[in-house]
């Protein structure tokens, strides 16, 4: 009872309460409300005049104006990247009386598709009021000879033109140029991280992959704005004052166009990469991922059909091989890691071992067998280079332990961006008992050291890094880069680009280096070598090394020979060489997926590549 | 209780039968009106905007007007268990929302799109107000400081994903229902300054880059005139050339030519303060003004706690909504994205300030079914 009373006192004084509260907060409101009026009053009252006179000013209208996009030639200034002018139907909509039969009557002269019309009404949505809509993009001659004959009974229909990008040699460049397409959502972030937004207030495309991607910043150029006077409907009636856009930088790229042709030509119908590079400087001459695909598909906005099939090919023509394909470097790293055998003096010129065909560590069973079963007999580290030797490396693997091997490979750039200018390269990857326990929780064991001395196990590098590699043993140790941009054209001037260096190995004794250039010589020049057969007769003298990636596991009992093998565990034939032996003109790897032997599938692309180059053309 | 049978008694006996407050639907209906006369100004004349926003207004009448026959009870009891369902929404919302316009705020049912941060808008003043009617008011410490966290969990979460525009409202709803339910002063003004000391941790580590752009631009829009300052500037040009009488209907020359930024949606107020001038404005805050008092009205006469505030913050944030979109497009606030209510073209948060109403009706006419 007591209870109860106390809940009817609190009930009262409750209600006054919260009407008092409710009365503060009806003056809170007032308050603010006035404070709201007391702006718009300043506003729309004492300040009408002036605002009056800026909503009239507001009748001109400042546009901007798109920049023309830098243009890409290749080291002889043949153009491989420009801008076409365009010619799109446009239809003003204010300046329409009746669309529908303005539509039929276009529709009969221009033979417009439903499809056609479709695609209009979609523009026509989205587009802003009193912005022209695109009736038909990219109209060809015949159609443009045939509107601009009836062109008087359209009103408010105009052919404007544009610059649309185009990519003259298609397929062949892809990889390299990459191409630009339509700004989407996910460019509009990126735009705004680099501050660029008035920047890109008129451009239409961006550049989304390859040298078009990297360059993006000195390709676009800068906006331009021009002053319009509109009428009151918002018709442009004249332009008033213009700041004129800056185009973009001209780019030179090393590629050599011709090489890069015959290049696509050597690669139609197999699947892998090769890429040509100068070792003087790392400039890249020519790089080409097969198979590939037309960058023009993009440029207007590639049809879902056409995208499908991009992606459902099984052969992955998006991929870049050259930059992003992660293959076992196989026997092409056995130079680099007899050097490393000299250079840490863990073996000597004359170091050798009899090679029976196989490695056993002691007290394990597991054997490892070279790639000739019967053996090559006596070895050294010359002929084990030359033959291609198996056993040699796996026994030098084992003396020099993976922690050294992994400390000097890295400084070859293995496992690690080339810093080609190509913001789609992959890594690699350079085991190390961090990276293994990281990866897959596992101790290192010994075994796993062994297959890293031919190249295989857990390594894998991209045929940029490979052509990197070779590159720094012809020049001692010292690192020019892969580049594809040599130069770029800012007024007419040309101003080569810095080289992409990197710091040097440090060199112990010369000797060891010209030791193994001359393995990778006689190679190619003596009988014995594995590249011989591809380069007999050639009229200079190159140097390299064939490899064989192994994708497949043959159990311990199991014989290569007897096994049928599925096409894509084939074996990945390669070969990286330079030409000529002494001072040399170009690096060039080749890299086949599933193409078998090394020295017979690879090695004579090598030198179809350099006869091409060092023949009578050049 | 005697009753006399006036013909207005009887017109109000039936809209009490179904719970309808006469006075505060007629105020809504006068709001949707002029929405309507603006959005097709403001859009250019397009019939199809209207008949989707005719459509948007038909859903929040009809869901005022369900919500509206549901015993109040009912909606007391419910209310810590779709607090907590809330609150699993709004994190599943941050784990596995749909990321549009930069920010993570649905959650992809399959049919359709959700955003769980509009339904707090109700749920969370619902358990402030179910919660402190518990114990009577004016709430102890200990109360205030569970139902702060009531508050500010969601408030929170939603600032994350991130939508400013709706932590503020949901931030505001609860403090309004605390405020009426008297937590003392010297804690309101503790409060205060927690935030104003609270402010630049928000600007060094809670802010993403847009919302700073927001703040600087709004400090000074002329910095960036045809970058971000455009909207602010262009917005008051279009309320200041309005003048005292306006430009009348339709004439409005920056929303017809498209000055505007966004003139249909949260911007509308420009394109309404161009086309009717000071005068209209005054117009426009009298209706805003009359439902408000209609909603305190409500709010005082009922009788029990928490129907009592759970009216009074419904109404309180209603007027937050006017305050904020008013200020920010006529360049008093930052521009958080915040619509104009029941005049704004669009949104979720139509349904939601519908739904709100339907609350506010429940009570309104309830409280005599309870008093027998």
């Amino acid at each position: 009872m007591n209870n109860r009373r106390q809940t009817i006192r609190d009930f009262t004084a409750e209600s006054n309460l919260f009407l008092r509260r409710c009365l503060f907060a009806v003056l809170l409101c007032f308050t603010l409300i006035l404070v709201v009026l007391n702006n718009l009053y300043s506003l729309q009252v004492e300040q009408f005049e002036d605002y009056q006179i800026r909503a009239d000013g507001n009748r001109i209208k400042v546009i901007p104006v798109a920049p023309n996009r830098g243009i890409i030639y290749d080291r002889n200034g043949t153009i491989i990247a420009e801008n076409r002018p365009v010619f799109n139907l446009e239809v003003s909509l204010e300046q329409v009386e009746d669309l529908d039969t303005l539509l039929d009557e276009l529709q009969q002269l221009l033979e417009l598709t439903p499809s056609d019309i479709a695609r209009f009404e979609r523009n026509r949505k989205r587009q802003r009021r009193f912005h022209p809509v695109t009736l038909i993009a990219n109209m060809d001659e015949d159609m443009m000879a045939l509107f601009s004959a009836q062109q008087h009974r359209f009103d408010g229909v105009a052919v404007e033109a544009s610059l649309a990008r185009y990519y003259p040699y298609g397929s062949a460049l892809t990889h390299v140029l990459g191409y630009v397409s339509k700004i989407n959502a996910r460019d509009l972030n990126l735009i705004a991280s680099w501050g660029a937004q008035s920047n890109y207030a008129a451009s239409k495309n961006i550049g989304k992959q390859g040298v078009e991607r990297y360059y993006e910043e000195r390709l676009h150029g800068k906006v331009g704005y021009a002053q319009l006077e509109v009428d009151s409907k918002g018709r442009t009636l004249r332009i008033l004052e213009q700041t004129p856009p800056q185009p973009g930088e001209d780019l030179i790229l090393n590629i050599d166009i011709e090489l890069q042709l015959y290049v696509q030509s050597l690669l139609a119908d197999k699947k892998g990469s090769v890429v040509v590079s100068d070792p003087s400087d790392g400039g890249i001459l020519a790089m080409y991922s097969s198979p590939s695909y037309d960058p023009n598909l993009f440029v207007n906005g590639i049809s879902q059909k056409d995208y499908s099939k991009l992606i459902e090919n099984n052969d992955r023509p998006l991929l870049n091989r050259a930059v992003q394909g992660q293959y076992p470097p196989a026997s092409l790293i056995k130079p680099h890691l007899a050097l490393l055998g000299l250079e840490s003096q863990k073996i000597t010129d004359t170091t050798h071992i009899q090679d029976k065909g196989y490695y056993q560590l002691e007290d394990v069973e597991h054997v490892w067998r070279d790639w000739l079963k019967r053996g090559h007999g006596k070895v050294d580290v010359q002929r084990s280079i030359v033959v291609s030797c198996d056993t040699f490396f796996y026994e030098l693997a084992y003396k020099l332990g993976i922690d050294t091997i992994h400390e000097y490979m890295a400084q070859f750039g293995f496992g690690e961006h080339t810093n080609i200018d190509l913001l789609e390269e992959s890594d690699g990857n350079l085991p190390s008992r961090g990276w293994k326990r990281a990866r897959f929780n596992q101790p290192w064991y010994i075994g796993d050291t062994i297959s890293v001395g031919i190249g295989q196990g857990y390594w894998t590098a991209t045929p940029v890094q490979l052509v990197d590699s070779i590159n720094t043993i012809i020049n001692y140790g010292v690192k020019n880069r892969p580049k594809l941009l040599k130069a770029s054209i800012l007024d007419d001037l040309v101003i080569t680009e810095p080289l992409n260096t990197a710091e040097p190995i440090r060199v112990l004794q010369k000797k060891n280096w010209d030791m193994v250039q001359q393995a990778m010589f006689d190679t190619v020049n003596t009988p014995q070598g594995t590249a011989f057969k591809a380069f007999s007769n050639s009229s200079y003298a190159s140097a390299g090394k064939t490899g064989t990636a192994q994708l497949f596991s043959v159990g311990q009992d199991e014989d290569v020979d007897d096994l049928i093998i599925a096409d894509y565990l084939k074996d990945n034939a390669m070969y990286l060489g330079y030409a000529p032996a002494k001072d040399p003109k170009l690096s060039v790897i080749v890299a086949l997926e599933n193409a078998g032997g090394g020295g017979s599938n690879a090695a004579p692309i090598s030198r179809n590549v350099m006869d091409y180059w060092l023949g009578e053309t050049h | 209780m005697p009753v006399s049978k006036t013909a207005m008694q009887q017109s109000d006996n039936f809209l009490a039968r179904i719970h309808i407050d006469g006075w505060l639907l007629s105020g809504l209906l006068v709001l949707m009106s002029i929405g309507l006369l603006t959005i097709y100004s403001a859009s250019g004349q397009d019939m199809e905007l209207i008949q989707r926003q005719v459509i948007r207004l038909a859903i929040g009448l009809v869901a005022m007007f369900v919500l509206a026959q549901v015993p109040v009870s009912f909606y007391r009891n419910i209310s810590p268990f779709v607090y907590g369902i809330g609150i699993v929404l709004l994190l599943s919302v941050l784990i596995i929302g749909v990321t549009g316009k930069g920010a993570q705020r649905w959650l992809d049912l399959g049919v359709f799109r959700f955003q769980p941060s509009e339904i707090l808008k109700l749920f969370v003043p619902m358990t402030v107000a179910w919660y402190i009617s518990k114990d009577g008011m004016p709430p102890s410490f200990k109360h205030l400081m569970v139902a702060l966290l009531i508050v500010f969990i969601p408030t929170i979460l939603i600032a994350r994903q991130p939508d400013l525009g709706t932590s503020l409202l949901i931030a505001s709803s609860g403090i309004f229902a605390l405020f009426l339910a008297g937590m003392s002063w010297r804690i309101i003004a503790l409060f205060a300054l927690l935030i104003g000391s609270f402010a630049p941790i928000m600007w060094l580590f809670l802010m993403k880059a847009y919302q700073k752009q927001r703040v600087t631009t709004f400090l000074n829009p002329e910095s960036d005139p045809l970058g971000a300052g455009y909207h602010i500037i262009q917005s008051k040009i279009a309320i200041g050339s309005g003048g005292l009488t306006g430009k009348g209907w339709l004439q409005g020359s920056q929303s017809q030519l498209e000055f505007l930024p966004e003139p249909h949606t949260d911007f509308i107020f420009a394109v309404f303060s161009e086309e009717f001038g000071f005068l209209g404005v005054i117009g426009l805050l009298l209706v805003y003004g009359f439902i408000v008092g209609r909603g305190l009205i409500i709010a005082s006469r009922c009788q029990f706690l928490f129907s009592k505030l759970l009216a009074g913050s419904i109404t309180l944030t209603f007027f937050v909504y006017v305050f904020v979109n008013m200020g920010m497009v006529s360049g008093l606030l930052p521009v958080v994205g915040v619509p104009l209510p029941l005049v704004s073209y669009g949104g979720t948060s139509m349904v939601t300030l519908m739904s709100g109403f339907g609350l506010l009706m429940a009570i309104s006419t309830q409280k005599r079914v309870m008093s027998r």
